[in-house]
């Protein structure tokens, strides 16, 4: 097996001293894989993305990470609202000196990066007034721009309708088969790492994580404790392939409470 | 796809430039035809274009020669460049703290400079030794503005705000303070005209400290301006994307502060002009800043010549043109705030 992409050794940090956010954390990423981190709010998964990013040190431990980061937050939000073109052309940073200007090659690489996402006749929209979905891919586009390795993304489907959510990630996994790119993504979505990651962790406490292949570590007994709700894993056929998903079992009992609390609200 | 992006581009960007350079040109000629002693606007394109603008010399029995060449060129000179510099720094800045509704006047740089200034007038200093004091002093305040935030631990952008407003307040009471003090019939007066801002002695040697100062800052200002996308993303999306922010932020800052201490120290205080011209700029190009630096620019030349055209013809006495600005500004501002809040840049 080749260097793995990332990797974590006994990762620990925290914000206030002695209150461990993440502790005794070890993964490894391999290159061209999508890893998914699972966990319930407060475990620690945007403290890891941080983390990875750069933009916190660890506290205790370490990590290495072989190739160039691009992150994606949640909820791309603008000042100003710069035109789609512009903002993918925010990827050639490194390669535009100081004292210059992005030059008519630079802007013809990230017109070719809209055009791989479909983007290309919103190149001068403003970036604003695109849907979450666009946003995100002109992100990813801005990621290609940029020539990074490792994508890191968090909660790439949460602001989304159903039909943008498919489309954005059957893009993260084709930036993972076709462009070799390594991605690291959260999501409070277990069907959405069953459907396009290879490893997930998921984020059980401190120092309690369990690391493994998506398909063999997402299982009803493990996503039952980690969220405390019950959830079926299910298995049928569509169109000749064999689908894999996971359901929240909203039982008729839970289901009538909240009925009836409404009705009575509204009297 | 080449031709594609020529075709993207919006049409009225690649010709502003252009057209504003021209408006400029025609509106500083026509600022030289103002004043008590009429000269003609023939006559002044004619000694306009025959005399090298900068080591005036020329028929110093010819009136209007005089009039035009030693009394009105440097004052329009030295108020296009302010406009130019207070509009570019406050483009500038409102990139760097992400926020439409800063002016350059933030950190603390105008009221460090007008400390200066009062304090030397207090001394009966020489006019350009004022101007030196009150140069020195703005950057003196940046640096206060600096330190403290750094004392911080982290240099936020929003400590450093902080910090502005600590030195700018502190420098605002020894203002005051100097003013209580001030011989109520000779110094006083001077005191406040000159904190009122005016641009009415204008020579050429301040004309030279100021275009040397823009010319070093806002050269540099306009290299940097596509950096300043960047820096407008955020700290985070910025530092993933390449960018070395603290050392960015602090030069641009650093750049914007020699512009307002020199516009400062050369003509008072001149207000909100730095914070509506960028207004005004980007809905003629929109808000990326490798467009909207020289627009601001421009748009900030032709903003202060103008006011102060009117400043120096409205009325029988000259208004001070920091009263001006402040007066014509607020309503200005008023309307781009309901015209533009709907539009995005209020967003959290």
């Amino acid at each position: 097996m080749s260097e793995p992409a990332i990797s974590l050794t006994n990762l620990g940090y925290f914000y206030r001293p002695n209150q461990w956010v993440l502790r005794h954390c070890d993964t490894r990423v391999a290159r061209g894989s999508v890893f998914a981190l699972l966990g319930p709010n407060g475990r620690g998964k945007t403290t890891l993305l941080h983390l990875l990013i750069g933009a916190l040190k660890p506290c205790e431990g370490g990590l290495s990470v072989n190739g160039r980061i691009a992150f994606v937050p949640q909820l791309f939000e603008v000042t100003f609202d710069y035109t789609a073109l512009d903002m993918a052309l925010m990827g050639r940073a490194r390669k535009i000196g100081l004292f210059s200007q992005p030059s008519r090659d630079d802007e013809e690489a990230a017109l070719a990066a809209l055009d791989r996402f479909g983007m290309a006749d919103y190149a001068q929209r403003p970036f604003g007034e695109l849907s979450g979905g666009q946003r995100q891919l002109i992100i990813f586009a801005r990621v290609l721009v940029a020539e990074a390795d490792i994508l890191v993304l968090d909660e790439p489907t949460s602001a989304l309708d159903l039909e943008n959510q498919s489309l954005v990630l059957e893009r993260i996994s084709s930036l993972a088969r076709n462009d070799r790119l390594t991605i690291v993504m959260t999501t409070h979505h277990p069907h959405h790492a069953l459907a396009v990651a290879d490893d997930a962790l998921l984020m059980r406490g401190q120092g309690d994580y369990l690391f493994g292949r998506a398909r063999e570590i997402l299982t009803e007994d493990n996503l039952c404790s980690l969220y405390r709700a019950p959830l079926k894993r299910i298995a049928f056929e569509h169109e000749g392939r064999e689908i894999e998903t996971i359901a929240p079992i909203l039982t008729p009992t839970q289901m009538a409470r909240h009925h009836s609390q409404e009705t009575i609200g509204a009297e | 796809m080449r031709i594609m992006s020529k075709m993207l581009r919006k049409p009225g960007a690649d010709c502003a430039p252009v057209l504003l350079l021209i408006a400029i040109a025609l509106l500083a000629l026509f600022s030289l035809t103002l004043g008590r002693y009429p000269v003609p606007f023939a006559d002044v394109a004619r000694i306009v274009f025959t005399t090298f603008p900068i080591n005036a010399v020329g028929d110093y029995e010819n009136a209007p020669w005089v009039v035009v060449e030693i009394v009105r060129m440097p004052r329009v000179l030295l108020v296009t460049l302010c406009g130019m510099g207070l509009a570019m720094s406050g483009a500038a800045m409102q990139g760097v703290f992400r926020n439409p509704l800063v002016g350059p006047e933030i950190a603390g740089v105008s009221s460090g400079a007008a400390l200066g200034g009062v304090a030397a007038i207090m001394l009966s200093w020489p006019p350009l030794a004022i101007v030196g004091l009150a140069f020195g002093s703005g950057l003196a305040a940046l640096a206060a503005a600096f330190a403290l935030a750094r004392l911080t631990g982290r240099a936020s952008t929003l400590a450093l705000v902080l910090s502005g407003v600590i030195v700018g307040g502190f420098c605002g009471s020894l203002v005051g303070l100097l003013q209580t003090l001030a011989d109520p019939t000779v110094k006083l007066p001077s005191i406040v005209y000159w904190l009122l801002g005016s641009f009415a002695g204008a020579t050429y040697e301040k004309v030279a400290i100021v275009a040397g100062v823009t010319l070093f800052a806002g050269t540099a200002l306009v290299a940097l301006r596509w950096r300043i996308n960047l820096l407008s993303l955020g700290q985070t999306d910025a530092k993933a994307l390449g960018v070395n922010v603290e050392a960015l932020r602090w030069g641009l800052m650093g750049l914007v502060a020699l512009l307002v201490a020199a516009q400062v120290s050369v003509s008072g205080g001149v207000g909100w002009v730095g914070l509506i011209v960028p207004h005004l700029a980007r809905m003629l190009v929109g808000p990326e800043h490798t467009r909207l630096l020289p627009t601001s620019a421009y748009l900030g030349g032709i903003y202060l010549l103008a006011m102060d055209d009117i400043a120096r013809s409205a009325t029988e006495q000259e208004i001070p043109i920091g009263l001006l600005t402040s007066a014509v500004g607020a309503p200005i501002f008023a309307f781009l705030f309901w015209k533009t809040q709907s539009k995005g840049w209020m967003r959290e």
